[in-house]
């Protein structure tokens, strides 16, 4: 029992690396622009699916692919955010952004659906299958790599944050949008590139994800889910707060499923309910939720 | 001279619900093809939805994308309490008051809690206690898991099955609208407001803000309870993706941004436009996601192109045809030096400046 118990604990670690690494694009998207962006689970199924492609047609690694789909996924980004994002303005900008982005996830689904049907895939490769063995635990190749992608990716958002002018500009625009403005900072162009990194970093995501789960293209909506649930615990706008949250909700689960498969999502989403009735901010939120 | 205007205004408006109620209680006589009446029933529901809905979201700003909840488990209400009271053939309809009690009941706990926090974290707990529900529905037995329930048989003709339910969803609908109005006229209604337009100082004026919005979202959560028993009684059953369908908050949401959010005949007209455009896609194109595409391509339109609302956006055309040539405000009578045949005309233009 005790052992079952570690090996989930290890487990929910390792998988809640993985979501870090799509929810990490969220929580920085929030942070600095202000909306909760409803496409990122849809976003990242296409980030899996350009995986996909590049494995199937041009046998690429699917970690060598990322110097791909990173790119490509920022550029996507860059163009719904100058298209359809930079224009909201007003009091009911929060429930439009709300609808702009979820039109975003109906017609990007869509369109997978067109493409490649209802069946689902999986990403394959020699260590999706293999695992270690540690300590007497089994990890799985793919979820370490994955993890050590996670915590890479975080380090690198963290270095450009607080160690560039980019990033000084991004946390000035997070800080006060009105005041980085008057001091000249190009609040535009932040926000576009910001976008552009959210979506980026789901594209590593979207190929972990579709390396050790099945997916199609409805997986989203679940997807989406569970990362907003693990933004808002974690604080929103908290990139520390996101990768610390991913790991909690998915040991959590991960152990509530040794008892009752079943009910490890329903205590994943009453988690959140249950923590936010006690700590309205979530565990690192920079303001009280309910001041916002 | 005002007062006549008045009048007569007032007196088109009512000879205008006149007809319009006539129209809707001779729609079936009319339209008797029960491919259309479809359409209408599933119209009807929508309106009498998102009107409630709207009572909640659209009055206090709170945009909730839980109400699935309270439809679904009205729905289910209906078909377990069937199932378990040996209830069947018409007798069934007595069931409805339940399911608005239990949308009601619902709502309590969840209102507290999810009412606690504000603008994003608020979307996001209703989503999640959403996700709570869909998969409790699934995993309880009682529910009937991924199965669903059956609703029990209705002994009625099958030509003119849809328009007894073609009637009662109008009565919903109408229920649903007259609540409506007469929370926006009240007391009641201009605190939800203050809400809307500014929480804080609207609690520091004296609104206590957490008892107003509980308030609503508990009127809104029983008019969606009872209206997915109805809606489920129609459908013959209940799922739990169909039941607690992430799709339907987004249609309700849909549906009050293109009508016109907070307005009353807005989200009426949203609901009249949308829901039988969304059954007719989902008809026509059933193998293929074209329907999907469109919807999110008229979410886009929505959204870049009226972001106000058809409603306000058209008021506000009526208001600059019917101002144009005049000024805005009444002028102020002039010292008697004054020409006074001056007082239409040209200098009208410059006083809308």
């Amino acid at each position: 029992m005790a052992r079952q118990i570690y090996q989930a604990i290890a487990d929910g670690i390792l998988v809640g690396g993985v979501y870090a690494l799509m929810a990490v694009g969220l929580t920085l998207i929030f942070g600095v622009l202000d909306i909760i962006n409803i496409a990122q689970g849809v976003l990242v199924i296409l980030g899996a699916y350009l995986s996909y492609e590049l494995s199937v047609r041009l046998h690429l690694d699917l970690f060598l692919g990322l110097l791909i789909t990173v790119p490509a996924m920022f550029v996507i980004g860059v163009v719904i955010q100058w298209a359809f994002i930079r224009r909201l303005r007003g009091r009911e900008r929060t429930s439009m952004t709300l609808l702009v982005t979820y039109a975003v996830a109906l017609i990007v689904e869509g369109i997978l659906y067109e493409i490649y049907g209802a069946n689902p895939k999986q990403l394959n490769a020699s260590y999706v299958q293999s695992s270690v063995h540690v300590l007497g635990f089994y990890l799985s190749d793919i979820y370490l790599y994955g993890f050590v992608l996670a915590v890479a990716i975080v380090v690198a958002l963290y270095a450009v944050l607080y160690r560039s002018t980019f990033g000084r500009s991004v946390r000035a625009t997070m800080q006060d949008e009105t005041a980085a403005r008057l001091i000249g900072i190009d609040v535009n162009r932040v926000a576009a590139i910001t976008f552009g990194l959210g979506i980026a970093v789901t594209a590593a995501g979207g190929m972990v994800f579709g390396a050790t789960n099945t997916f199609n293209p409805n997986s989203g909506y679940d997807l989406i889910s569970r990362l907003l649930a693990i933004i808002i615990l974690g604080g929103l706008g908290s990139i520390g707060g996101a990768l610390v949250a991913s790991v909690f909700m998915l040991t959590v689960e991960s152990l509530v499923d040794i008892w009752s498969p079943e009910w490890a999502i329903v205590v994943f989403y009453a988690a959140l309910v249950v923590v936010l009735v006690v700590r309205p901010t979530g565990f690192f939120g920079r303001q009280p939720v309910r001041a916002q | 001279m005002g007062s006549t205007v008045m009048r007569t205004q007032r007196a088109t408006a009512g000879l205008a619900l006149i007809v319009l109620a006539a129209a809707a209680v001779a729609f079936p006589l009319v339209f008797s093809s029960p491919v259309i009446t479809n359409y209408a029933v599933y119209a009807l529901i929508f309106v009498a939805v998102v009107s409630a809905w709207n009572v909640f979201s659209g009055f206090s700003g709170y945009i909730s994308l839980g109400h699935a909840v309270f439809f679904g488990s009205g729905a289910y209400t209906v078909g377990i309490a069937a199932r378990d009271w040996h209830v069947n053939g018409v007798s069934v309809f007595a069931l409805l008051p339940v399911a608005a009690a239990v949308g009601a009941v619902i709502a309590v706990p969840f209102g507290l809690v999810a009412l606690r926090v504000r603008r994003h974290t608020f979307i996001v707990i209703t989503i999640a206690v959403f996700f709570i529900f869909q998969l409790m529905a699934a995993n309880f037995s009682f529910t009937g898991g991924s199965v669903g329930v059956a609703a029990p048989f209705l002994p009625w003709n099958p030509t003119s099955f849809n328009d007894h339910f073609y009637y009662i969803t109008l009565g919903c609908a109408v229920v649903a609208i007259v609540i409506a109005v007469l929370v926006r006229r009240s007391r009641f209604g201009l605190q939800l407001r203050a809400i809307r337009d500014d929480e804080d100082r609207a609690r520091g004026l004296g609104v206590r803000t957490m008892k107003v919005k509980l308030t609503a979202f508990v009127l809104s959560a029983t008019v969606s309870g009872l209206v997915g028993g109805v809606w489920f009684l129609y459908l013959t059953q209940v799922q739990p993706p169909s039941g607690y369908d992430p799709l339907f908050d987004l249609s309700l949401v849909l549906m009050a941004f293109l009508g016109g959010l907070g307005t009353i005949i807005g989200p009426v007209l949203g609901a009249l436009i949308i829901e039988p455009g969304q059954l007719y896609l989902t008809i026509r194109y059933t193998s293929g996601y074209l329907s999907e595409i469109l919807l999110g391509a008229l979410f886009l339109l929505v959204a870049l192109f009226v972001p106000r609302g058809i409603v306000p956006t058209v008021g506000e055309w009526v208001k600059r045809l019917r101002t144009r040539g005049r000024p805005a405000v009444e002028a102020v009578p002039a010292p008697a030096t004054a020409s006074p045949p001056e007082a239409t005309g040209a200098p009208a233009s410059e006083a809308r400046r």
